[in-house]
């Protein structure tokens, strides 16, 4: 009996009663029959796997990592790390050309960043566009995110950096590789908000992709060196300079908090309390009483929120979605539990097209209903994806606020 | 974070008492570790099939009053039962599960094994039976979809032989779900309903079935239709018209449980109310009787506050209740459990007897307030298969206790507010 207790790893897979809970809110299961399913990838397979690796299934890499399966399960079994673990450890594909450019966030987004004007016509040229569908592999019905053609840290070494510390309280910020290469104005937004709040803004000094896009791409050693990398400044923000790790991204801050740990093996235990998302944080200094938010009284919007998958992982969605109702006059819709279907970069993938879109479907067609002023989401891959799905504009509820609050009387409130 | 009323569990009990609140104008939060009893339920609600000494029963609600007093039905009142399972029909309703079945009578349902067993409400797709002796067809037709195990055809053949009918057993092959067999284990209800949940997949099985049939008057089909596309058990009941149509429920898991669960839970979320998937409550502050406020996993150091708290938890099978080696307990609080000291008289050895284990639970007063240390928490709530008092698997009375018990949970909160 004690032995029972005793031998549970910690991944938790012997704990599976095979009920089978975990297949009916998998994404991928109704649309792809490739897909072996979360009971199967996950634990069924494992047992098989840990007898003989040559069970293996390279199948496993239709699985998104939305952790869903994990959401559902009554057992407590981390299926997602499960099946990412068994394609870590097992899997002999090697990343092709297009996944290493897919991955490599920040190598990429820094080069495109110095041409960007004219990387992104290129990249939507129907010829260059042809030719990435056939010899890349990557699907051509996909607009690529538009690179800014100045990186968020040098807009704010430029415009922010000298004040920061002038504030009563200070906090890091990890922007992510989508803040700085993509789209710098929701960093911008942050720090406005941020400012309003009474809060310094500082960067980490050197923040290195999260390297969501390395694991799912099989480039496991590159990730360990980010993790790592990364952990050092965490605790040099955390334990040295007492600032809180806050990011804007839901997938940035899952992966550096429970990825890390779970997948790469790297210890952030010391620091892992104190990384938080953007509206967590907020709505905690709220919560306790520390700043106060004074609204502009004319922001009369139809907000629908979208839950993205790694956010609902969290368990953190209410932070979000309880800020957005707080503005007044706001109309909300809080739209159905739904994965979007990008996965970061699986939808990307020509194999993955028909399947990443036929996954987002239902939520496409939600979005449409409801015909919103715009859609809220914590997630930016989720905001290329609706943008490219539906009509509708997408945009972060740290820019929601930045429109709603008046900035002069919250920072009035809060000094 | 505050709010007027946070519910522990997701299940049966803390959703029907999450919408009532909600009804009622409350502000609540619901917090749920994982997927509940439902999912693996019968599709039929349970209220009470036999007395605790095992005499059948037909009239359940005259029943009550003969039940003993520490029976969850006794602790609510057995007025209170009666006027909450004359509401049920009509609550579910207006949560769109339509319920079959009335509020004083037993009825039947044919269990995956082909035998009649009494039960309550049916959600809509069961045929209930009047009598363990009445036959649903003349000449019958039972379908399945070939290498689906958990649905025993060649016993539910014998079953309703056995009562005069007729039958006839066929599987059809359908090509969307072949790719299911390669590991049969993965040939489960749920995985073939999220298939057949694509209306021309059903067509296809519609197609098949018609071809199959020949001169029978009633057609019995595993209940793996309609998971979250409720048309589709619409479509067949109407492309098969003249032949009466019978889905008799498969082995778990239940795929019209995992939809009336998905509906409550959606019904109660369109209403205002706060669900938290995933995530499990871990910390509880209580003084001098009452609960200050409560934690979570996802939530770390932030903590939440209500006026009032529900535990709905579950049994052991949800870890409402655990049980150790030397002991059991309620893990969130530590509440007093109802159950003997010793081991031995947890369990039967003998698998299909009355096992004691399942009547544990927490006790409560009158006013369904659980106790900690011989205390009544004041401002804390009891609701569903984490009360003590009943043997839900042996009375066969699990979602009558859940929903009535968390029915006079809501009144309890809002009368006493008012
Ligand atoms: C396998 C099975 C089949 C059954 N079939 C039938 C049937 O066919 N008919 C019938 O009438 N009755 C049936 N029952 C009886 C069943 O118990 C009740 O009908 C009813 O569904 C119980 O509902 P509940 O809400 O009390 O508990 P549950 O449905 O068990 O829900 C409890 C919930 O609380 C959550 N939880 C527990 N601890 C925490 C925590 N610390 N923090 C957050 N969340 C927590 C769990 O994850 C779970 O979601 C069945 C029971 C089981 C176990
Ligand atoms: S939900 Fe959990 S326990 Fe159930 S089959 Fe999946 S992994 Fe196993
Ligand atoms: S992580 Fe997502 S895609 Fe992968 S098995 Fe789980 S639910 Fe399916």
């Amino acid at each position: 009996m004690k032995m029972q207790e005793n031998n549970i790893s910690a991944n938790g897979f012997e704990q599976c009663i095979k009920c089978t809970v975990c297949t009916v809110y998998c994404p991928v299961v109704p649309v792809n029959p490739l897909y072996p399913g979360p009971k199967q990838a996950g634990p069924d397979g494992e047992r098989l796997r840990l007898k003989k690796g040559v069970f293996f299934d390279e199948s496993l890499k239709y699985c998104l990592n939305c952790k869903r399966c994990e959401v559902a399960c009554p057992s407590g079994v981390r299926i997602g790390d499960i099946i990412q673990s068994a394609r870590i450890k097992y899997s002999r594909h090697s990343p092709s050309l297009r996944d290493m450019i897919l991955a490599s966030t920040d190598l990429v987004g820094s080069t495109a960043t110095i041409a960007a004007p004219i990387v992104n016509s290129v990249v939507r040229l129907k010829p260059v566009k042809a030719v990435m569908d056939g010899v890349m592999k990557i699907d051509k019905h996909r607009t690529f995110p538009e690179y800014a053609s100045r990186t968020f840290e040098s807009w704010y070494r430029k415009h922010a950096r000298a004040s920061q510390d002038g504030y009563r309280n200070h906090l890091s910020y990890f922007h992510g590789c989508y803040v700085n290469y993509n789209f710098p104005k929701l960093g911008i937004d942050f720090v406005k908000v941020m400012n309003a709040l009474g809060y310094g803004v500082h960067l980490l000094g050197g923040e290195k992709c999260c390297g969501v896009a390395l694991i799912s791409n099989g480039m496991i050693n590159s990730a360990k060196k980010n993790a790592a990398h990364n952990v050092g400044l965490f605790k040099e923000s955390v334990e040295n300079r007492k600032y809180p790790v806050v990011a804007t991204s839901s997938t940035c801050t899952f992966t550096v908090r429970d990825e890390y740990p779970h997948l790469l093996g790297v210890d952030n235990s010391s620091v892992r309390d104190n990384i938080f998302l953007a509206t967590r944080f907020i709505y905690g200094l709220i919560d306790e009483g520390k700043v106060k938010l004074v609204f502009r009284k004319d922001y009369g919007r139809k907000i629908a929120y979208h839950t993205p998958c790694h956010l609902e992982k969290l368990g953190w969605g209410i932070f979000s979605t309880s800020l957005m109702k707080m503005i007044p006059g706001v109309t909300f819709s809080m739209l159905d539990s739904n994965c979007c279907g990008i996965a970061g970069t699986y939808g990307f993938k020509k194999e993955n097209y028909q399947v990443s879109q036929a996954i987002g479907k239902p939520l496409f067609d939600q979005i449409c209903s409801i015909a919103p002023d715009v859609v809220v989401t914590d997630c930016e891959t989720c905001k290329w994806q609706i943008e490219m799905s539906t009509p509708f504009k997408v945009m972060h509820p740290v820019s929601i606020l930045a429109e709603a609050l008046d900035l002069e009387a919250t920072a009035a409130a809060n000094r | 974070m505050k709010f007027d009323t946070i519910i522990i569990g997701g299940g049966l009990s803390g959703l029907v008492c999450g919408i009532s609140l909600q009804k009622k104008g409350k502000r609540t939060l619901i917090i749920s570790s994982g997927q509940s009893a439902l999912h693996f339920s019968s599709g039929s609600f349970d209220f009470l099939d036999r007395m605790p000494d095992g005499t059948p029963v037909e009239n359940p609600i005259e029943a009550v009053s003969k039940l003993p007093a520490g029976h969850p039905y006794s602790v609510i009142g057995r007025e209170n039962v009666a006027a909450y399972a004359g509401n049920t029909k009509r609550f579910f309703e207006e949560c769109g599960v339509t319920l079959s079945g009335d509020p004083d009578r037993n009825r039947f349902r044919i269990t995956p094994a082909g035998v009649f067993k009494r039960t309550w409400m049916s959600i809509g797709d069961f045929a209930l039976a009047d009598s363990d002796r009445e036959k649903i067809g003349e000449r019958i037709l039972i379908v399945n979809i070939l290498g689906f195990l958990d649905f025993n055809t060649a016993f539910i053949a014998e079953g309703l032989e056995n009562l005069g009918s007729q039958c006839r057993c066929t599987a059809v092959k359908i090509d969307e779900l072949e790719h299911l067999r390669k590991n049969p284990s993965e040939m489960r209800a749920t995985n073939i309903a999220r298939v057949l949940d694509r209306q021309e997949v059903t067509d296809k099985f519609i197609a098949e079935v018609k071809a199959a049939l020949k001169d029978e008057d009633t057609i019995v089909l595993p209940a793996v239709f309609g998971l979250k596309n409720k048309s589709v058990t619409d479509s067949i009941k109407s492309s098969l018209g003249d032949r009466k149509v019978v889905f008799i429920a498969t082995m778990p898991p239940s795929v019209p449980g995992i939809r009336t669960q998905l509906q409550l839970r959606s019904v109660y979320e369109h209403s205002g109310g706060e669900y938290l998937i995933g995530d499990t409550v871990d910390k509880a502050v209580v003084s001098k009787n009452s609960v200050m406020s409560i934690g979570t996993v996802n939530f770390g150091d932030m903590s939440l506050e209500a006026d009032s708290y529900v535990l709905a938890s579950g049994s052991f099978f949800s870890k409402g209740l655990v049980a150790l080696p030397d002991r059991i307990f309620e893990p969130v609080f530590g509440l007093d459990v109802d159950c003997p000291a010793e081991r031995k008289d947890w369990y039967s050895t003998q698998l299909f007897d009355r096992q004691e284990y399942v009547s544990f639970g927490v006790r409560t007063d009158a006013g369904l307030h659980p106790f900690k240390s011989g205390e009544p928490v004041m401002n804390l709530y009891a609701a569903g298969s984490v009360l003590s008092g009943c043997n839900s698997l042996y009375e066969g009375c699990g979602a009558g206790v859940s929903i009535f018990s968390a029915m006079r949970v809501a009144d309890l909160i809002s009368n006493k507010e008012e």
